[in-house]
């Protein structure tokens, strides 16, 4: 045994979870409520996780503010929002529990806003029927995180008068990055990584490794995520055997900050929209009526009037443009841009202060005030926003069975929240996220709990010890090598511009080239400084992540010859029924992602039945039509 | 437009350090985030920060911009004068691990010493029923993004190393008295608990926490000053504490 | 070595970095706050000069002394011998008590003299000089947990200070419906005491802060709306009203001592 093995950092645990975001906290709660033991990691301080982000709600079919809401149509919306692409059973079970999971954050404290009656309030969001998403002002994923790590502390406490130790069955460690997830006879082991802090590096072991990372955003030049969202979870299942499920889909959130520059991609959040905010282009135009697909006709209003009386009565008008899914409303701003009618800094215009009295504004929409007076110097009750696409969300992710979260083919691998994939199909409506990580956290708490009751503990080889650590090693004996900021800043460039909101195969195929190269190349990555909280080293470890997910998401792409959701081809511009009927799957041999074609799993039945078939026919064969669903 | 801004950053560890002056480029409308991860980029590749959201939504990258409490990320370079030097250190109240980034592990263990949200026994998963007007004293404490700015100001324990066990610190006092006025929480000895604890009679109400809050919380006017008016009434006034007896109201 | 110089703090040797002028506020503030203790301290002894033709100075009334002059008692109401322990006290030293106690455990002014006065600390990130500190937790300082009481008597002081301003739309004779510079004076210094007192922190308590259920409350709840917005302005209140005070009892010792002349309206 080496020295470094011997005073090696190690921890054991029932349950390892990786990422303290919604998902990660919610699968830890859920773990530790079944008995066992649980380490929640995070790359950052604890309660700093994406998840805070999160404005405008979660959508739960509660049916407070119009009781003609409930799971079915809250399923539609999904499925529809998603294209059909969507894994009818994550929908499914998302609808149905998404309102549980929302009473049950109130019981560990949550205070969200009241309807008169003194229930939740819920809000109006793109895409949903009914007002859904339950709300905290516009700080809602704040909210759910504070109560969620809250509820840790609370179950802390419990542990602190059992134990004598708050800590001894469930643990955060922040500021730790995981370089590796660990197997052994083919199934998961535990997870080795290093302290952002010290430098040090730590193993841990577990049989159930949860997965809930979030996302990828920092693959592209311009996007909504912090540092933290380098795509972490998706590489390392990726590389611990599991499979990438429609890595193409990246949700555009329509209304990023364009200006200054320093605050480029920062998000606006749709309640801008939702109260009442419209869009228009340099000319003054409104001009989101001319860009409402024939699917969305009968739900949307071809007219000012009509758009503005909904607000009012949204019972016997059809709602504004400007709420149509986000990937519309995103493509359509990218049109009006590419035409010559954008602002001067590339964006359009985003009003409110001509609509709704100051006041008003300030209370309803406090965080973004502040947001564009402190950070931008403009007062959104005196004059307009400028907006434009921002990269926020990836649909693809993890492929996972659903009712449990895990992962297919990586025995006792779970993964939830925005890296797994399948729930939202090609596109995310706004406020699923938030009860998606609460529903699939609670699926992969629950599900790991049931994987460690029946699977036994699984030790760490020295061997895989040895092989982690060395690759930590790696970059600190190399000198002169690439530097891990200029190849970031390298990649980012690709993806923005080859891979971006609009594709074509050329550009697609010298991406798949350019990432190779660039990965060619990290592969000699030197970092100056030494091990002590150095983000050059933690850069180095990330850009290795972010590579894989573009390289998946740009070979994703390049095989879907369709326009969908998240995904739109120039050279292939509308919606292909056969396509709809594939879901791409990305694995990894050692050296390159590889993309196979797979069928998507046929919608049963009993959920066909909730359609229209004449929705239907817009985006399924005559065929699967005749069928009626399977069974 | 780019011009060259002087900025003074105070690198090293806990052993030693000091404040290293550099060049760099800004460009209309940075803030001193924007700036520090250029100087990052260019010229100090193991420079520490911590940060994360870059909108002023996360509370990470806390640290002390011209001796003030600040989040890097909402401090625009525009609100200092042209030839003005910057400087940047870590927060002076804990312990610092290396450059910006200092130890905060105070502030989570002292999150761990509030006792929990307690709701009521008998109250089922969507049964709970609560007015707006009700929640929306402690909906302004959960503002909070723990940026520990409060906390850092706070001459209590910046001030008096000494003070740290027996002292809360600012971001707790909201916690306790989002607790304290949160409609359905049952637990009855918060205000006794937050005195004789959590060290609420420690704070000489010099409203630092109030002036530094990025999220514009009125920690001193809204939280500490009204729990302290809540524990003269349990604890210091004994017109109350009689009145209290008579009525036979829980000594809460 | 403790506080921002303790061995695992940033290794930094300014006690502040900061540029601005941080030492100004607490500077202006103690000049004024000490000026203001001189004045009063002059006055509060002078034991004369407070009452002229219906006009009364702030800081003598009410005047309950054996020793006042008998215009200025509430109805000849003169409780307290002229001299208490073989000592003659001013009038004004028996009441004084009050309104300075309502001030010293007012949680604004103790922001103020807490950083202008002890420099505990002299403003927000400025290391202050202590090397011990204890806050309000034992005596002296906790009796700053008496303010609720300093409040009421505050109320009962705001009363008879009003009832001193409406006597003043008296003329010199003692006829009803004459209005002077001085009741002018009067009339404000009032008014602004009750905006000082109404917008003080206890009272936001008593009228309602202290509920846990303001839907079970709706008058209460109102009433804490309103003392919450003045509540907002209570530093600004604090210092006009004692500004107001003070010039009250200025005008007043100048026409007592003929220096100036009340010029009367009508």
């Amino acid at each position: 045994m080496t020295a470094k093995e011997s005073t090696l950092q190690r921890e054991k645990y029932d349950v390892l979870i990786i990422g303290a975001g919604g998902a990660g906290l919610r699968a830890a709660v859920e773990a530790r409520e079944a008995g066992l033991s649980v380490a929640i990691i995070c790359k950052s301080l604890f309660g700093k996780a994406h998840t805070v982000m999160a404005e405008g709600g979660a959508a739960a079919s509660m049916g407070n503010v119009n009781d003609k809401d409930n799971w079915m149509v809250h399923f539609r919306d999904t499925m529809r929002g998603g294209k059909f692409l969507n894994h009818y059973r994550m929908a499914e079970l998302h609808a149905k529990e998404a309102p549980d999971r929302i009473w049950e954050l109130e019981m560990w404290g949550a205070l969200f806003d009241r309807t008169q009656a003194g229930k939740i309030s819920q809000r109006n969001f793109g895409g949903h029927e009914y007002p859904r998403l339950a709300h905290v002002g516009d700080r809602t994923g704040l909210e759910i995180i504070r109560t969620m790590q809250q509820k840790i502390v609370q179950l802390q406490q419990k542990d602190g008068r059992e134990f004598g130790d708050m800590e001894a069955k469930i643990k955060v460690f922040a500021e730790c990055t995981i370089t590796e997830i660990l197997k052994e006879n083919g199934k998961i082991a535990g997870a080795y990584g290093y302290w952002r802090e010290s430098g040090e590096e730590v193993l841990f072991e577990a049989p159930a490794v949860v997965i809930a990372t979030g996302g990828v955003g920092k693959t592209f030049k311009i996007t909504s995520n912090s540092w933290e969202g380098t795509g972490d979870g998706h590489a390392l299942a990726l590389k611990a055997g599991a499979n990438l499920v429609d890595m193409e889909f990246l949700q555009f959130h329509p209304t990023g900050m364009v200006w200054p520059p320093s605050v480029r991609g920062i998000l606006v959040t749709e309640s801008v929209r939702g109260e009442g905010g419209i869009l228009t282009n340099s000319l003054g135009e409104r001009f989101m009526f001319k860009y409402i697909p024939d699917v969305f006709k009968d739900k949307y209003a071809d007219n000012e009037e009509e758009a503005d009386r909904w607000y009012l009565d949204q019972d016997n008008n059809r709602r504004p443009p400007e709420l149509l899914p986000r990937d519309e409303v995103a493509r359509a701003i990218n049109s009006e841009v590419k035409a010559g009618r954008g602002t001067e800094h590339g964006g359009v215009f985003l009003d409110v202060s001509k609509r709704i009295p100051a006041e008003v504004i300030k209370k309803r929409l406090p965080s973004m005030w502040h947001q564009f007076y402190e950070l931008a110097g403009v007062d959104i009750t005196k004059e307009a926003m400028e907006v434009g696409p921002t990269c926020h969300y990836v649909m693809g992710g993890v492929e996972v069975e659903p009712d449990t979260a895990a992962a297919i083919g990586v025995p006792g691998l779970f993964a939830a929240g925005e890296v797994a994939g399948g729930m939202h199909g090609s596109n995310r409506l706004g406020g699923n996220s938030l009860t998606d990580l609460l529903v699939f956290g609670r699926r992969a708490g629950e599900g790991a709990v049931n994987y460690v009751k029946s699977a036994g503990a699984n030790p760490v080889s020295d061997a895989s010890i040895k092989a982690a650590a060395d690759r930590i090693e790696a970059p600190f004996s190399r000198a002169g090598g690439e530097n891990s900021y200029a190849l970031h800043a390298e990649l980012q460039e690709v993806t923005h511009n080859l891979v971006g909101i609009i594709r074509t195969r050329t550009e697609i195929e010298e991406a798949v080239i350019k990432i190779a190269d660039i990965r060619a190349r990290s592969k000699n990555v030197a970092v100056s400084g030494g091990r002590l909280f150095n983000p050059g080293f933690h850069l180095a470890f990330d850009l290795d992540n972010m590579l894989l997910v573009a390289e998946s998401t740009a070979k994703s792409a390049l095989l879907r010859e369709e326009s969908r959701g998240g995904h739109t081809r120039d050279d292939f511009p509308g919606m292909n029924m056969k396509w709809r009927q594939m879901n791409n799957i990305a694995s990894f041999d050692g050296n390159q992602v590889n993309i196979k074609a797979q069928p998507l799993p046929v919608l049963p039945k009993e959920l066909f039945d909730l359609f229209d078939v004449h929705e239907l026919e817009k985006y399924m064969t005559p065929e699967e039509i005749a069928k009626g669903g399977s069974n | 437009m780019a011009r060259k801004l002087n900025l003074r950053i105070w690198r090293g560890d806990a052993t030693d350090g000091g404040l290293k002056d550099v060049q760099v480029d800004v460009n209309e409308g940075e803030v001193v985030l924007d700036v520090i991860h250029r100087v990052q980029a260019t010229q100090m590749g193991d420079l520490a920060v911590r940060w994360n959201c870059k909108a002023g939504k996360c509370g990470s990258c806390s640290m002390e911009i011209n001796g003030k409490p600040r989040l890097a990320c909402m401090t625009q370079v525009a609100s200092f004068d042209e030839n003005e030097t910057i400087t940047v250190t870590p927060l002076r109240a804990f312990p610092v691990i290396k450059d910006l980034v200092t130890d905060v592990s105070f502030n989570y263990k002292k999150a761990m010493e509030i006792p929990a949200y307690e709701p009521p026994k008998d109250l089922a998963p969507g049964e709970a029923r609560m007015q707006q007007v009700d929640v929306e004293r402690s909906q302004e404490f959960r503002k909070c993004i723990e940026c520990f700015l409060c906390q850092d100001t706070c001459h209590v324990i910046r001030d008096h190393e000494e003070n740290k066990p027996s002292f809360a610190g600012p971001r707790f006092f909201i916690r306790i008295a989002e607790l304290d006025m949160h409609p359905l929480d049952m637990l009855k000895n918060r205000k006794r608990t937050a005195q004789e604890e959590h060290g609420l009679g420690m704070c000489n109400i010099t409203k630092c926490c109030t002036e530094v809050c990025p999220e514009h919380i009125k920690i001193t006017d809204n939280a500490i000053i009204p729990m302290k008016e809540r524990v003269v009434d349990i604890k210091y006034d004994p017109a109350r504490m009689f009145a209290g007896l008579l009525k036979r109201e829980k000594r809460n | 070595m403790s506080g921002v110089f303790s061995p695992t703090r940033a290794k930094i040797k300014e006690r502040t970095l900061r540029t601005d002028k941080w030492w100004l506020e607490p500077a202006i503030t103690f000049g004024v706050l000490f000026s203001f203790v001189i004045y009063a301290t002059f006055r509060a002894f002078e034991g004369a000069n407070y009452y002229k033709d219906h006009l009364i100075s702030p800081f003598y009334s009410p005047c309950l002394s054996e020793a006042c002059v008998p215009e200025a008692t509430i109805f000849g109401f003169t409780p307290v011998s002229a001299e208490i322990f073989n000592f003659a006290l001013s009038p004004a030293l028996i009441i004084l008590i009050f309104p300075l106690g309502f001030r010293m455990t007012c949680y604004y002014y103790r922001k103020a003299y807490y950083r202008s006065f002890w420099l505990s600390p002299p403003a927000c990130a400025v290391a202050e000089p202590h090397t011990k500190y204890t806050g309000e937790t034992r005596a002296p300082l906790i009796l700053q947990n008496a303010h609720r009481w300093f409040f009421y008597a505050g109320l009962v002081f705001n009363v008879f200070l009003t009832y001193d301003a409406i006597i003043s739309f008296k003329s010199v004779e003692g006829e009803w419906g004459h209005m002077s510079v001085g009741s002018l004076v009067l009339v404000v210094s009032s008014t602004l005491l009750w905006f000082y007192s109404l917008s003080c922190h206890t009272c936001r308590h008593t009228v309602g802060g202290r509920l846990k259920h303001f839907s079970k409350h709706p008058i209460r709840y109102k009433v804490w709306t309103w003392v919450s917005a003045l509540n907002h302005k209570h530093q600004q209140f604090a210092w006009y009203s004692l500004a107001g005070v003070a010039f009250a009892d200025i005008y007043v010792r100048q026409v007592a001592t003929g220096a100036w002349t009340n010029f009367y309206f009508f």
